[in-house]
């Protein structure tokens, strides 16, 4: 944050000489030098950071095609030739695994980017004006919350039609209410602070008071959120494309690597332990990553 | 207490309408002219008129709305389009194996997520509270269909000890429908597990600290009555409406365990009428999941003052 140091409170005090802005206490390296100091989080972030490095670097490093067959290497065994073995059409695993790393990774990141950038703005106008807009907005969020998660996703995604973009946004939007519910209740308590008063009272408008004073407070516990969120989307893509409505063939995906491996279970048993192991280390790593920024940025622990 | 269920009924009712109208512009998504689609080869204007006016596609939406929401109050949710069966039909003869599938999981999910988070709590900070924490922190990052999948390459592929498929009615064969119904319980039981014995513990956390243990413990009782009799008791009560709240990932966990075991439930008609571009019972199914979850948050919030004495006096 680049707010400059104050102390908390600071704001409430009679402001001398020329009128300054408020300015919201900082917590932003202290949180920083804890999550340095959390093992568990490093290692959420060390494998996060393995599995975007993967998927980054896949268009560069020396794996065979993922789409190409072979069908004199139909389900082979993990050799030296094929460290993950092959598939019931002889294409690589390991090459597909690296290539699927895109598509979970891209699933997790844009959908909850999706929900982010609608649920936020709203879940703050709903705090922020009250009143009607809020009672508007909160009975919608409550509507869209009545359904669970994943069946509110799989109806979009029949309607919108199976693919890894309609996934996204299917996913994206069952996941956008967590956001407007949790923007709403965390801009209320930022309104009752002392600096947002000041603001009103030095006179900034409602934009200049929502991007300088609501926003960055209210951050925080929205990137726990988000990181926790993408290990729910990630789980969330898996489950769609594994029932055929996310990433179509041939194109590669974890949860669609799956669809086909249960129906080899007796003959390539590998094909369907890889995939189900990488989602449950990013997924975890996510996860990891979450709690500990969750305990990092927490204020009760200041 | 009734005065509370009757205000709470009353609130839930532009809810409900809201997802209706939500549910009715789901088919207004879809692509291309739902007539040509009907009519197949059919082109000729009069009888495509005909389709239109007889399914009131000439009307205004809200009108068509209106009609829909009609039909759906009276208990008439469509026909599904593959079976021509009405789809509340369908639903409710669906419905049994699914509440079997979940009443079975939801045990199995308590026996494990309470005990494992009151011993977490009651070690804070000790390898068993470790371990706890491991179990739950996998038990919410591993694909749950994934488990199903290692279960039967383990269970069944590997060891034969239980089928991988071929469910039997509970009416009909009690035993073998057990048998065929424990592994897809175990998967689904054991991701709730996770996030119950996360609440446990720090429900748990919460009580161990309040007064009244401390006065429990200075009477010299012995600590097993003091944490099982006192703070269990108290804790329980977030667990119950915990509980109660996680029938939705209940439902959403079944919709893919029934797909790997080939469990004839809820959760597989949802995903076979997806295929099958079975709109209205896609409809029907996110109307009636939607209706029954508030139905059970309802009585989450029903059960917490009942079981919370301070509440009840509030009225």
């Amino acid at each position: 944050m680049a707010a400059p140091d104050a102390v908390p409170g600071a704001a409430r005090a009679p402001l001398p000489g020329p009128v300054d802005e408020p300015v919201p206490p900082r917590r932003g390296s202290r949180s920083w030098t804890k999550l340095r100091s959390n093992p568990v989080a490093l290692l959420g972030a060390a494998l996060v950071l393995f599995f975007v490095l993967v998927a980054a670097l896949a268009p560069v490093l020396p794996v065979a095609d993922p789409t190409a067959t072979d069908w004199l290497a139909v389900r082979k065994a993990p050799s030296a030739a094929h460290w993950f073995g092959t598939d019931e059409i002889g294409r690589d695993v390991l090459a597909r695994m690296i290539w699927g790393a895109q598509a979970s990774l891209l699933a997790g990141v844009v959908s909850v980017g999706i929900a982010v950038a609608i649920g936020v703005p709203l879940g703050m106008m709903a705090g922020y004006w009250g009143g009607w807009t809020d009672a508007a907005i909160s009975r919608v969020t409550e509507a869209l919350l009545a359904v669970p998660f994943l069946i509110l996703a799989i109806a979009l995604a029949a309607f919108l039609g199976p693919s890894l973009t309609n996934a996204m946004i299917a996913i994206g939007l069952s996941a956008m209410p967590i956001f407007i519910r949790l923007a709403r209740g965390q801009t209320l308590s930022v309104m009752t602070e002392d600096y947002v008063e000041g603001a009103r009272a030095i006179g900034l408008g409602h934009g200049a008071i929502i991007g300088r004073y609501v926003l960055p407070n209210i951050f925080p516990p929205i990137l726990v959120q988000a990181t926790l969120t993408i290990a729910t989307a990630i789980i969330a893509e898996a489950s769609l494309s594994f029932l055929g409505l996310g990433q179509q063939p041939p194109a590669p995906s974890w949860g669609s690597m799956l669809n086909v491996a249960k129906n080899f279970l007796e003959q390539a048993p590998w094909m369907a332990l890889w995939p189900g192991i990488a989602i449950f280390l990013v997924v975890l790593g996510f996860n990891l990553l979450g709690d500990g920024l969750r305990d990092a940025l927490d204020p009760r622990e200041l | 207490m009734l005065g509370f269920i009757g205000r709470r009924l009353i609130i839930a009712i532009p809810t409900i309408v809201l997802i209706s109208i939500f549910v009715f512009a789901l088919q207004k998504l879809l692509p291309g002219d739902p007539v040509l689609a009907m009519a197949g080869e059919e082109r000729d204007p009069e009888v495509l008129e005909f389709l239109r006016e007889k399914y009131r596609l000439n009307d205004p939406i809200p009108q068509q709305y209106l009609h829909w929401m009609g039909g759906v109050m009276q208990g008439d949710l469509g026909v599904s389009l593959r079976t021509r069966q009405p789809v509340l039909e369908l639903i409710a003869e669906k419905l049994p194996v699914t509440i079997q599938l979940a009443v079975m999981a939801m045990t199995i999910a308590l026996m494990i997520g309470i005990p494992a988070g009151i011993l977490s709590a009651v070690h804070k900070g000790g390898w068993i509270d470790w371990l706890a924490n491991l179990f739950a922190l996998s038990g919410l990052s591993v694909p749950n269909f994934w488990l199903g999948i290692m279960l039967i390459l383990l269970v069944s592929v590997k060891l034969g000890w239980l089928p991988a498929s071929g469910y039997q009615p509970l009416a009909t064969d009690p035993l073998r429908s057990i048998q065929t119904m424990l592994m897809p319980a175990f998967v689904l039981g054991t991701g709730l597990a996770a996030t119950l014995m996360r609440h446990t513990r720090s429900a748990m956390l919460g009580v161990l600290r309040a007064d009244f243990i401390r006065t429990a413990r200075a009477k010299g009782l012995r600590e097993r009555t003091v944490i099982l009799k006192h703070a269990l008791r108290n804790a329980l009560v977030p667990i119950v409406t915990i509980s109660a709240l996680l029938f939705g990932e209940l439902l959403a966990g079944a919709v893919l365990t029934e797909q790997i075991f080939t469990i004839p439930g809820f959760g597989k008609m949802i995903v076979d009428a997806v295929f099958n571009r079975d709109y209205a019972v896609v409809q029907g199914v996110v109307l009636c999941t939607a209706v029954a979850f508030i139905a059970m948050n309802l009585a989450a919030d029903a059960a917490y003052r009942w079981l919370n004495p301070r509440m009840r006096e509030q009225g």
